[in-house]
This record gives structure tokens, sequence and C-alpha cells, in this order.
């Protein structure tokens, strides 16, 4: 820590004489906004730029969706402080979420995975609704998010971040660019954060939040040589995260497998190698070939208490796509071939869960573009998996204009996948909660694959309205699976179920939205959604448990004009109701561990104010949790931790308080 | 991959010459072609298009220049020209007519040179 504090005071003291000696570089910066939407794009896509990723500034990919409406982001349990995407009311794991368009966040890292990239990382993320592209595989069934990482070509030499927050956790991350040749660029990237105090504000004798220490480092290589049309990346990368969580009085050293007191560690260590090459045919600038290769090692070693988990996975992925034309641009294809290789080495306490899963499949992809108001793209893929079997993706994809700035979408498409059941839902693992499977057939667990329909419509309107502009969107997605890995909270609070679904599962989304720029610079964003996410359980159809049917998301953005210098202050703040939700059953629980059936409504509020001093140097202070709402009982059973009545799984609304931070970012160009 | 459609693009500009002789299936030509904005850029597009052997082809509102990648074994720089006077823009080499130039949407009534 003595460290940090010292790099830190090193840092602080020589920025006044790098800014310096930027102040005579004069540079018109087109206006950019931080979420563009396309009326011209085939698919249900929406681009968030680096500028949206500054207006919530901590801190890594989970925490970069707070100020879009098409993600929700809740809390995953009372403990490990980890953040848990949804999207169309479906976890992620029903998303598809690649890096650079190799899949990323699956399988072991299913539940961290997110926080395994840091924010400033990330040069753009673009999110589909509804089905996905079959380029990128098969699992995808609620959306789709790709993030494009910075590219070294185009970075700046030098960036620097400082982070702090009154939940005592800091982060540091350092940008290095260097061009090595003119076809060569390497970017190296370190990023580091650490909480280090432990802290207990609802006084429940448990940790808010884990003692955490991460160490990432991404070190990437790009070639570009336009005139022979060839583009490669090579990457490797590191990441240590270990995490420490539990009651206060909690030592490792001492307590771990003990009854003394309840505590968590989950350590994480991750290596990834990949590269990308791509060529663009030499007289022909619309045909191209890819191919992407990627190596990730990723090993977590944890225990929850009494209940060990510890899980690795060892991938290579590799992809080769050909893109071309049928006579003429307006006609494009995609065509290839990807291969998937996982091995599993998985313990559930003494029960030994290894296994491999190889993939090999085929994709043809095509698109009609008229150039005008009409696009189609329809998709397919087969692919033979040793737990799946042989089996087709079809995906399909239509826009059309009827009017000028009006677009109306469909999209349908199926998705099928491999529930990993312990790495999804190890959330689970903190509470006297038994894991039973009922059902002993299936390849994956015993269970079967889960397959999903996904059927979209959605509608865009730009327009005017007392000469600002402002858009409506309308839109609804339906996800009907045929099978699903139903994970049951709602029999017992002493259990928890995993059996094939029998009966009906379904989500239904609808989402209202409506931006607009109220007067210059300053732009309200603000979106209704409704989520019926029903599944038949043993014990009867409930909504899904903590999703909550009605949501409401306002965003409002306020920016100065850009001064000399690029001086400016920016000043944004984000609204969220949420409304209640299905809680899951803790009726047998004795009186004083019962929660009601749903939870209360409430609301958060987040701020946070820029100030840019020149266009290299910039702090910026906010909230999070302003109103400070809690969650009453954030743990059942908290006094006996190892009494079956424990449960910090159930998480419907923020653990910890209100919570303000700080941080700066310094580049040099 | 705008910067390299342009490069390759450019490169190629001092080929064509050459290659016109030997029939290239992927033979590029730039030309400049009269109109002023969106809903020009869709109607040329949208012509040269219907040109059978047209592979690529790009008209740009701020320099007025249509880029084409065309087979030579089908069609001709000509013939792209012809179609494209037909919906009422003027090229270099092929006029449009009267008629046809003023049944154009107003605000697609460019400057006749």
């Amino acid at each position: 820590m003595q460290k940090i504090i010292t790099l830190f005071v090193m840092i602080f003291l020589s920025i006044p004489v790098f800014s310096q000696e930027n102040l005579q570089e004069v540079k018109v910066v087109q206006k950019r906004k931080g979420i563009q939407k396309s009326f011209t794009v085939t698919g249900n896509t929406t681009l968030i730029t680096s500028k949206e990723l500054l207006k919530a500034a901590c801190c890594n990919l989970a925490e970069s969706f707070e100020t879009n409406p098409s993600i929700d982001v809740n809390f995953s349990d009372a403990l490990t402080g980890t953040k848990q995407i949804k999207m169309l009311g479906l976890t992620s794991p029903y998303l598809m979420i690649t890096e650079e368009n190799v899949p990323s966040v699956r399988g072991a890292s299913q539940a961290y995975g997110l926080s395994f990239t840091p924010g400033t990382w990330v040069e753009s993320i673009q999110i589909t609704k509804g089905a996905g592209s079959v380029v990128n595989g098969y699992e995808s069934i609620s959306g789709q998010i790709n993030t494009e990482l910075l590219k070294p070509l185009n970075d700046i030499p030098f960036f620097l971040n400082v982070y702090g927050s009154t939940d005592s956790r800091f982060e540091l991350n350092t940008h290095f660019n260097t061009k090595l040749s003119d076809k060569w660029s390497s970017s190296l990237f370190l990023h580091g954060n650490a909480r280090v105090a432990k802290l207990d504000m609802n006084d429940d004798g448990f940790l808010d939040n884990p003692l955490a220490k991460q160490i990432n480092i991404l070190n990437r290589y790009q070639y570009y040589n336009a005139e022979k049309g060839w583009v490669s990346f090579i990457n490797f990368r590191y990441m240590n995260d270990k995490k420490q969580t539990g009651e206060l009085n909690f030592n490792p050293e001492i307590d771990k497998g003990t009854t003394n007191y309840w505590g968590s560690e989950i350590n994480t260590e991750r290596l990834d190698v990949s590269t990308k090459i791509g060529y663009v045919f030499k007289d022909m600038p619309y045909q191209s070939i890819g191919f992407q290769n990627a190596f990730n090692s990723h090993d977590q070693q944890s225990y929850f208490g009494l209940n060990q988990y510890n899980i690795k996975q060892s991938s290579y992925y590799s992809n080769l796509i050909f893109n071309s034309i049928i006579n003429n641009t307006m006609n494009k294809f995609a065509a290839g071939l990807n291969f998937t290789y996982d091995k599993y080495q998985e313990f559930v306490s003494v029960n030994d869960y290894s296994r491999i899963d190889n993939s090999v499949g085929a994709f043809f992809e095509y698109t009609y573009d008229n150039a005008d108001n009409f696009s189609v793209i329809l998709g397919g893929r087969i692919d033979n998996h040793n737990r799946l079997g042989t089996f087709l993706t079809p995906r399909l994809h239509v826009r059309y204009n009827p009017w000028e700035k009006g677009v109306l979408r469909f999209s349908a498409g199926r998705g099928k996948r491999s529930a990993n059941i312990f790495a999804e839902n190890q959330p689970l693992f903190v509470s006297s909660r038994t894991f039973d499977i009922l059902d002993t057939n299936g390849k994956i667990y015993g269970l079967n694959p889960e397959i999903a329909w996904n059927y979209g419509l959605s509608f865009a309107q730009k327009f005017s309205l007392f000469g600002k502009s402002a858009d409506v969107g309308i839109d609804f997605y339906r996800t009907d699976f045929k099978n699903q890995a139903v994970v049951d909270v709602m029999q017992s609070p002493q259990q928890v179920l995993f059996y094939n679904l029998n009966g009906k599962s379904v989500a239904n989304s609808l989402q209202l939205e409506f931006n607009y720029e109220i007067f210059s610079h300053f732009n309200l964003r603000s979106a209704y959604k409704f989520y019926d996410v029903r599944t038949d359980y043993i014990s009867g159809n409930y909504q899904k448990p903590l999703q909550a049917k009605h949501r409401f998301f306002g965003n409002l953005e306020y920016e100065t004009h850009i001064g000399e210098n690029g001086k400016q202050w920016k000043f944004d703040y984000t609204f969220n109701w949420i409304g209640q939700q299905q809680l899951p059953n803790t009726a047998s629980n004795p009186i004083d561990d019962r929660l009601p059936e749903f939870s209360k409504s409430y609301s958060l509020m987040n701020a946070q104010i820029t100030k840019t001093f020149s266009s290299t140097f910039e702090v910026y202070i906010g909230g999070e949790n302003i109103g400070n709402y809690t969650q009453e009982k954030a743990i059942l059973g908290s006094e006996n931790p190892f009494g079956s009545t424990f449960d910090a799984s159930i998480v419907y609304a923020p653990v910890f308080g209100q919570m303000y931070y700080a941080g700066l970012r310094f580049k040099i160009k | 991959m705008k910067n390299i459609i342009l490069i390759l693009m450019v490169s190629f500009l001092g080929f064509a010459a050459q290659a016109q002789e030997k029939k290239n299936k992927n033979a590029k030509y730039v030309t400049e072609v009269n109109g002023n904005c969106e809903q020009c850029k869709k109607r040329i597009q949208k012509a040269a298009y219907s040109v059978s052997g047209v592979k690529s082809a790009i008209w740009d509102i701020e320099t007025h220049q249509l880029s084409l990648i065309l087979n030579e074994e089908k069609t001709s720089p000509l013939d792209v020209k012809k179609a494209i006077a037909k919906v009422g823009h003027d090229t270099d080499e092929v006029k449009a007519t009267n008629e046809d130039y003023q049944s154009l949407h107003t605000c697609c009534l460019y400057e006749r040179k």
C-alpha cells in the first residue's frame, strides 16, 4: 500500500510539468455522442463509445453499463461484491460476451469474468439485442456484447488513471504505447486494484465488500500494412485476482475450513494469448479473410464457508472467416469455420466434474442491403459438439426504413448451450443451501442442453421537438425456452434444485425509450422497461426471482462548451427505479429468517462531475447510491452462519450505502 | 477499414489504364458525377448497381467522386455513366436529358455545368 501511495505522489508531482508542455496544441474535436444508434445497421445494435464509459468512472466492464438502458446491472450476492448484468431479463450466461469477437466471458469465468477487464482498456462496446450473428457461435440467446479494446496503432503514448473511493477501493491504470516501426505498434496496459479496509456499514458482522487485490497486464502488438492489405494483432495477458470476504473476524490462516468464523476466498489466475490475422484482397476491398486464435487458461481456487469450489478451464478457440460479395456489394456474405476446445477440471467439495468439451462448426451468413431502406441478414451454422450433438442454428435480422428517420427491425434466432450450473450460480455457494441435481440422464451434469428461440421487433423514430433533436424507441423481445437447466430456489430455503425444464419458460421484455436534447449540451435519456420472465418450477409458475417486473431509467448529462485548451465541465446524473421483485421462497424458515414474497421497490441515484483542465488532464468526482438505499436484511441467518438458514445470495438492493469516489486522468498525446 | 479502401483505391488508380486492355475483373474507376445530397447518393449508387458487372459503387457527397469497381468483361465505365445520366445525373461523358434532370426532387437539382 505504501508503495502505491508513493507512486501516486510521484505521479501527481510530475503532472504540472507535463501539462504545461502541451498547451500549444490545438485540435478540432468532433462532438461525438456517447451512445450511438444507427438507423442503417441491420441489427438492433447500440454503440457505447469511450466517451460514454467515462460517465461511470468506475471501474471495469461489469460497471460500464450503468448509463445504458438496454442492460440492467444487479449485485449477485451480499458478499463478493460482484455485479451481474442482465439483458431482456436474462442473466449473462444467456448473452454472448466477446472481446474483439473472441468469446471471452464463458464457462468458468461466467460469474466474475466481466470484472477482469478494466474499463480504461475499452475503446467501445457494441450491444446487440436479441439473436446475435452466427459468425460468433451458437450460444447467444438474448443478446451479444462485444468489447473492442484500444488499438495500439491509434493509441496515445501514455495514459494514467488513478481512482480512490470511500469504500476503500483504489485503482491504478497506466497505458504505454510505442510505434516500433512504420508497420508495428505496441501497447502495454497495467492495471492494479485493491480494496484494503474491512467495512461493515450494516452491522451484521460481515464485510459489505470483499477485500480484493487484482493485477492485470495486457501487452499487445498490432501490425498494419495498408499497401499490402495485412492487419494483425498479437495479445498476451495475465491476470491475478484475490478476494476475501465473510465475517469481520475471519482470518483465513486460522479459520479456513473451520466453523470458528464464516469466511471465503476466491483466487483466480488467468492467462490469455490470442492472435488475429486479416487480409484484404489486393484489388477487391470487399473481399477479406480473417483468422483468429485464442488460448486461455482460467484457474479459480475458492471456498465459501465450508463449500469448496475449484475450477480450471483451459480453452482453445479458432475462427476462420472469409468475407466477399455475390455480384456486387449489395449482396455480401461471410463464411467460415470455428473450433472450440474446453478442458474443465472442476471440483465441487469432493465431487469431481472434470470433463472435456469440444465443438467444430461451419457458418454462412448472407447480407442483402439495397443501399437505401432495406437490408436483411440471413445466417445459419451447423455444429458438432461432443455433448450437444449435431445441430443447426438459424438466425435472421431484417431492417426497413418505412420513412425518413424511422427504422423498423425484426430478428429471430435459435441458441443452444450447455449450462455450467456451478460456475454460473456461484453466488448460491454463499448460503447453506445444498445443490441438488434432479436429472441424471443428460450429458451436462445429468442435464440436457438449453435451447431457446428469441424473437424481437423494434421501432425507432428520430424527430425534432421545439427545434431540438429527439428520438423515441419501442422494442419487444420474447425468449422461449424449449429446454432450460432450471435453477430452482422456490422449493426450499435450504436447497437449490437443478432440473430440466418441465413446462414453459419464457422471458418477455418491452422497452420504451425517449431521448431528448433539452437545450444545447443538455441531454435527457429515459427508458421504461417491463419484464415478464416466468418459469414453471416444481412448486408452480413464478416470476424469475430477483428480477423486477418494472424498471425506470433516467440519465441527464450536461457539458459546458469546450474552452481554451479543452477546458470543460461535465455533469452526469443517473436515476434508476426498480420495481418489486419476486424473492426466493423462505416461508419455511423461522420467522426471523423469512423474507416477504416480494421485495419493496426502490430508487438509486448516481452522479458524477468531471473537470477537464486541458486536453491532457482531467479530474472527476462522483457518488453512487447517493440516496443511501440499502437492503434491510442482506444476509439471512447472519447470527449463525453455519446454521441451516444462512443465506447471503438473496440480494435485491445495494448492500453498501452511499459511496463517493474521485479520480484523475492524465494523457501524453 | 476506410483507410485501407482509400489507399487501395488511390494506389490502383494508376493501374486502371494498363489494366483495361487486359479485361480486369476488378477494375477500379473514379469519375465525377454531379449531384447534391444523401438522396442523390442513393439514386446514383442504385443506378450504378443496376448495371450488371458493377461490383462496388460509392459516391461521395463532398467531392462528387464516384468510385467504381467493375468487371470489364461484362461492362464499361461508359455503360455506368449512361445508366447514371438516365436517372438525371450528369457525368463527364454522358449528360442527363433535360427531362430527366427536371424530374429530380427539388433538393437534388444540382447546378449543371
